[in-house]
């Protein structure tokens, strides 16, 4: 029944917004979080989202009665990337982490960004959950039927 | 005097059908509201319901009259009817989602439903009545 996929729809929507959370999370947390060594300074993590395709008669196949023949059902992530952004100089010379020249490598962490991102996650996590909750009324409408 | 339920149901058991489907369309778009480049889909409920309710045997649909013919997809799939919807803005990822209408389109597909559903409903309880003569 096409109104139990949308479990499945929202459940995945929401493991994304979630994992999306998590790395905005951890990124603020670390966001000066200096390392002696430049290469292991802690850099922003993105999740790299992707719409989940239908296994079987996704594109043009003839497909079983009453099975959605959406080219798509719910999102997966694709792994989750380093930003390639520059690290932040500062200049600290009497820092215990500072390099010959006296800088300090900190992440290249955008708190701006990353202040956005977790709305805009946050909101879309409402979204789905409105969208289950509507969902599961209308299951719950649909077995009354003919009482 | 035989009860013939297609007829006594009419067009609400095919309606409430595609409003379901409908409803995994719709959720499916709001689930990859920030998936770069996801194309936002909707059915074409006019034409869906219309292919619905043509059935199997009028003419103008495709019969396979051969064993290595290729099956036609079932009468009101939702393929042919399945269409990419034009974005009001365009967006840097590629993402036509949109979330506001998307919304909005979810609310007025749940409205239509409940009420194919209250449709059918009434449907039944006439059939009950007319089974119990009271």
């Amino acid at each position: 029944m096409a109104l139990m996929n949308i479990f499945d729809i929202a459940g995945s929507a929401m493991t994304a917004q979630d994992l999306r959370l998590n790395t905005t999370a951890s990124n603020l947390a670390n966001a000066d979080s200096v390392s002696s060594n430049r290469d292991e300074t802690y850099r922003a993590r993105h999740p790299i989202f992707a719409a989940k395709l239908q296994e079987a008669g996704a594109f043009g196949g003839p497909t079983a009665a009453g099975s959605p023949e959406d080219a798509s059902a719910g999102v997966t992530i694709q792994g989750i990337m380093e930003s390639d952004a520059p690290l932040q100089m500062r200049y600290q010379p009497h820092h215990p982490m500072a390099d010959e020249n006296g800088y300090v490598a900190y992440p290249n962490v955008n708190v701006v960004e990353e202040m956005a991102d977790m709305m805009s996650a946050s909101r879309s996590f409402q979204l789905n959950v409105q969208m289950l909750n509507t969902v599961k009324s209308m299951a719950e409408r649909l077995l009354t039927m003919g009482q | 005097m035989k009860i013939d339920f297609d007829a006594a149901l009419g067009i609400h058991p095919a309606a409430l059908m595609l409003r379901a489907r409908r409803t995994e369309v719709l959720a499916n778009n709001i689930a990859n509201a920030d998936t770069p480049n996801f194309k936002a889909r909707d059915i074409d409920f006019k034409a869906a319901l219309a292919a619905q309710l043509q059935g199997a045997d009028s003419p103008g649909r495709i019969h396979a009259t051969h064993a290595r013919h290729i099956a036609e997809a079932p009468a009101g799939a939702a393929g042919s009817e399945l269409k990419y919807r034009n974005p009001l803005l365009p967006s840097l990822d590629g993402n036509t989602v949109d979330g506001h209408v998307e919304q909005a389109e979810f609310a007025n597909n749940t409205l239509h439903f409940m009420a194919s559903m209250r449709f059918l409903d009434g449907k039944f309880k006439g059939l009950m009545t007319a089974i119990k003569g009271e």
